[in-house]
């Protein structure tokens, strides 16, 4: 009898409060929230094409065509012909598969400069929050100093020490511009957590110091730096198209890259605007889907943020 | 409060030292080392040896350290290595235009920022809040000198409202005073010049006004909701005070203090931007003397701009830290 | 109740609350609570937290946001509905016939004007008071609610205040233009325990002083055996029991409050004899439609507790929402 009663009794309130756990409640709220999904469809598209840019693309990024070529006059880009949908670029090249193709490399600079930013940033951010003492006030101070460069300044500066640039000083001198906030983000929530009952608790039961900081300490820690990375992706592609309109970009003409490519064309924006405007749309796409998918993050993880 | 002046002085020493050391770090990681550099298309092998013991190359180097640092102190910076003048002398010369335009492009995002960051959360929800986040979202991925180059062609070639680019047009013959054009002509009454000086400034002020203008809007917005939500509007509220009581005394006096912060570091960003934004309005200030350097790897230059501008930028915090003192309370005792 | 001269000063009848979400289903915070307070009476409003005793004082100072909250029923002071007053007119009351004294005082105050600006601003409002007219009544307020110093201590920051002084201050700033009802939500909790007896020896005298009525909301029990004359006992937005208090401490019927007085440690209890606590937390609930809230944590509880709704009955002055409540000899 008590037991059928008190089995009646479960159902009936599970039944009447209709159960639901904390974790799937976020998670919903994350795929019906609007930003979110405009930034995901954004970036999803975007990595779509990066990936099968080359089976997309009917031509090569370097390649140019004599039919283009003969029209090319200072004052005359070609529009668009058949076979050549775009038309051509300043230099007799094929429009479309130049975009399509540049994709890859805008998110390889994007991607690739968060990512070295962000693993540096870790390093030295778990190296601070979890020492503390001399060393963290020395890396701290040192991230101060960096902070105090206004970003695309410090970025400039890394870049002027190449003797010629490429694309691989545009990636490091935009990592290096993330490094700071990444090491003083990841510290800051290191040192929130060092204090906490679970890292203590694991200490006390003796568990190894590397071991605490590795697998209690940092995958708590680690949220705002991921929604940061996110936010920075985007930066990340803007600083890049910036220094290569000073000149600080990749110097191999054939390389496709929509901040190159929009660089490029400021000087033919009366003749052809397409070449600045379409490139130019593409990157604020996908600043835009970045920076939409990072804000949706920062709320749903933020319980505070969550009005 | 004396007191807590001074200490915060104190801290920015340490900074600065740092970032000295930084610079001076960087111009060793030059190609050739900083007498080629500095030397450019003049760097015989003689020259360099030369201005190597000029510059104490041949000494320890914490020793070079010490003279890098004794050079800056007294103000000597080298010269350019496009123009071969004293590079101070030609930031001097500069200086006034991108204070103009940098101070423009910051009236432009605060005047407009706060209010529209306050409107927007006073209307939370609703059709002016999401077009606002909107454009401020947007305003961030735009690239600055694509905007400009935007408005440009269609405001200055297109509609001819204002001229495209330069500070001044042909035979305008203003005087000096100031160096800030606009107000050089308001002084001196030639309102024709100061006119003049205005619609020049109006493109280049906007471009580079967008992106601190977005980040004041969305910082304001934040910070009013945060406000809005908090005890102490509750209490102003349960005091049945007058609703522009409640706004002004309770809401905006505590919701600007973050934006306060937040406007002393967009002047990072100005500085940022003005390299962008002079590059294309040819506006031949600060920005522009760091774009020819860096076409032409005129090193001495680079490094002059790379300390001032991160000295500008520690100074402006600094202020902004010691302003924030006197509108918050709280912080005077900690 | 002791309504026996005419109207009461607050008719509460079937006030409900309920917040809506986009896309989420309404939660009923407050769902049809009734009652009265005469003139100078204290009542208690108590609970756990989550129960809607806090809702229901924002909701009668109409200090919920009017976006996604939804309110129902009447609230009436002196005769007038508050519910349908306009915003300009409810805040000429607010302040003036009304006041709130909130939990915590130091994020209660605005942080950045001085503590005499926040009192004078009221007088200045209300009572059409000029600046010095208004300072001095400041002044003396503060020396009412025992404040040393008054004079000097009216250029002070919050933040330079102790917990107990800035709750003092928060009451100088709620009773300054001596309104008829005072509402003091938990207003001891976040206080040190030494300081919680002097502010509501405080609260006692200042509202016996002013003639205010006074709704103490809490959760503790004994704040309210010590202040209030009338207790009503909510549980999930409802009214489970109504009494005079010591006829509610004596007798207590509803599970409930039986449940929450054998959780206090008394000292004229049998010695060994060990506390007991409610299984459960409020968020246990079932709703209210057809079923009691409390039941999954009841003690008393029988199947048709889940099946049908309790009604509220009234007898002898007491009211009470049960199915099976406790026998009144118990204890």
């Amino acid at each position: 009898m008590t037991t059928t009663w008190a089995q009646r009794r479960k159902d009936r309130i599970d039944d009447l409060a209709g159960g639901r756990s904390l974790t799937s409640e976020a998670l919903r709220r994350l795929r019906r929230d609007p930003v979110a999904l405009t930034g995901g469809v954004i970036i999803g598209l975007f990595v779509l094409v990066a990936a099968f840019a080359p089976l997309l693309a009917p031509h090569g990024p370097a390649e140019t065509f004599p039919q283009l070529q003969q029209d090319l006059r200072p004052g005359n880009i070609p529009g668009p012909t058949a076979g050549f949908p775009l038309g051509s670029d300043q230099l007799g090249r094929d429009f479309l598969s130049r975009m399509i193709l540049a994709s890859q490399q805008t998110l390889l600079v994007g991607v690739l400069a968060t990512l070295i930013g962000l693993a540096v940033g870790i390093v030295i951010g778990t190296v601070a929050g979890a020492f503390g003492g001399w060393v963290d006030t020395l890396l701290m101070r040192i991230t101060d100093v960096l902070l105090a460069i206004p970003s695309l300044l410090l970025a400039i500066s890394v870049a002027a020490l190449a003797a010629s640039p490429s694309q691989t000083t545009v990636i490091i001198a935009v990592a290096i511009v993330g490094v700071p906030i990444f090491a003083r983000l990841l510290r800051g929530s290191m040192l929130a957590q060092r204090n906490s009952d679970h890292v203590v608790a694991a200490t006390a039961l003796g568990v190894k110091r590397p071991a605490v900081v590795l697998r209690h300490m940092l995958p708590n820690a680690i949220g705002p730096v991921i929604v940061q990375a996110t936010l920075t992706l985007a930066t990340a592609i803007l600083d890049a198209a910036a220094l290569s309109f000073l000149g600080l970009g990749d110097a191999d003409p054939g390389r496709a890259e929509w901040g190159l490519m929009l660089a490029q064309a400021q000087t033919y924006l009366d003749v052809r605007p397409a070449l600045a405007f379409l490139p130019a749309f593409a990157i604020i796409a996908v600043a835009l889907g970045f920076t939409l998918l990072g804000e949706s993050l920062r709320e749903a993880l933020d319980p505070k943020g969550r009005r | 409060m004396l007191r807590f002046v001074l200490r915060r002085l104190l801290q920015v020493i340490p900074t600065l030292l740092l970032l000295s050391l930084l610079v001076f770090a960087w111009l060793r990681a030059l190609p050739g080392g900083p007498a080629s550099a500095f030397l450019g298309d003049r760097a015989t092998p003689e020259a360099i040896a030369a201005l190597n013991r000029q510059l104490g190359l041949d000494q320890p180097i914490f020793i070079q350290y010490g003279q890098f640092l004794g050079r800056i102190l007294s103000g000597d910076f080298g010269a350019s290595t496009i123009t071969g003048q004293p590079v101070l002398a030609e930031i001097g010369r500069a200086l006034p235009a991108t204070v103009e335009l940098s101070l423009a492009a910051l009236l432009i995002a605060v005047l407009l920022g706060i209010p529209l960051g306050y409107l927007a959360a006073s209307r939370r929800g609703g059709p002016l809040d999401v077009s606002t986040i909107m454009g401020t979202l947007v305003g961030v991925a735009v690239p600055v000198f694509f905007l400009g180059y935007l408005l440009k062609a269609f405001f200055a070639v297109q509609l001819r409202w204002f001229p495209p680019s330069g500070r001044q047009a042909v035979g305008i013959d203003a005087t000096d005073v100031t160096g800030l054009a606009v107000l050089d002509g308001l002084l001196t009454r030639e309102w024709d010049a100061s006119w003049d000086a205005l619609l020049h400034l109006v493109l280049p002020a906007v471009t580079l006004a967008t992106i601190p203008l977005a980040v004041i809007v969305r910082i304001t917005r934040a910070s009013v909701l945060d406000v809005m939500g908090s005890d102490f509007v509750r209490t102003a509220n349960s005091k049945g005070l007058a609703p522009g009581t409640v706004r002004g005394r309770h809401v905006l006096r505590n919701a600007l203090l973050p934006v306060s912060t937040t406007i002393g570091l967009q002047v990072g960003l100005l500085l940022a931007g003005a390299v962008l934004t002079e590059k294309v309005f040819v506006w031949g200030g600060i920005g522009t003397l760091l774009a020819d350097a860096i076409t032409l790897k005129d090193y001495p230059r680079l490094q002059a701009l790379l300390l001032l501008g991160a000295l500008v930028y520690v100074l402006v915090n600094l202020l902004v830290d010691l302003s924030y003192a006197i509108i918050d309370p709280r912080v005077r005792l900690t | 109740m002791t309504g026996s001269k005419g109207a009461p000063l607050l008719q509460v009848r079937d006030l409900r609350v309920a917040f809506r979400r986009r896309g989420e289903p309404e939660t009923v915070a407050v769902d049809g609570v009734s009652f009265d307070v005469a003139a100078g009476q204290v009542v208690g409003l108590v609970g756990e937290s989550g129960c809607g005793k806090s809702v229901t004082s924002m909701a009668i100072m109409r200090l919920l946001p009017q976006r996604g909250v939804h309110i129902t029923g009447s609230v009436k002071l002196d005769g007038e509905e508050l519910l349908t007053l306009s915003d300009a007119r409810m805040r000429e009351r607010r302040g003036r016939d009304l006041s709130m004294v909130f939990q915590d005082p130091l994020s209660s105050l605005n942080p950045v004007i001085p503590i005499g600006l926040q009192i004078t601003e009221v007088l200045r409002r209300h009572r059409g008071m000029d600046k010095e007219k208004a300072r001095e009544a400041a002044v003396e307020l503060l020396d009412r609610v025992g404040i040393p110093d008054p004079r000097r201590r009216i250029t002070a920051y919050p933040h330079q205040l102790s917990g107990g002084m800035r709750q003092r201050v928060m009451i100088a700033i709620a009773l300054a233009c001596a309104p008829r009802l005072l509402i003091a939500d938990e207003p001891t909790t976040a206080l040190d325990v030494t300081i919680q007896a002097q502010i509501l020896e405080l609260l006692k005298e200042m509202v016996a002083e002013t003639g205010a009525a006074l709704i103490m909301i809490t959760h503790d029990l004994g704040v309210v055996a010590g202040l209030c004359e009338t207790v009503n006992v909510l549980y999930a937005g409802r009214i489970v029991e109504r009494a005079q208090r010591h006829r509610l401490f004596g007798t207590p019927r509803h599970p409930y409050t039986h449940g929450l007085l054998r959780s206090i440690p008394r000292l004229d209890a049998p010695a060994g004899e060990a506390l007991e606590a409610i299984p459960g937390s409020v968020v246990d609930n079932v709703p209210w439609t057809h079923a009691c809230a409390f039941a999954p944590r009841c003690h008393r509880s029988v199947e048709r507790c889940l099946e049908v709704t309790p009604a509220g009955e009234t007898t002898g002055g007491r009211l009470l929402r049960c199915h099976n409540p406790v026998p009144a000899s118990a204890e």
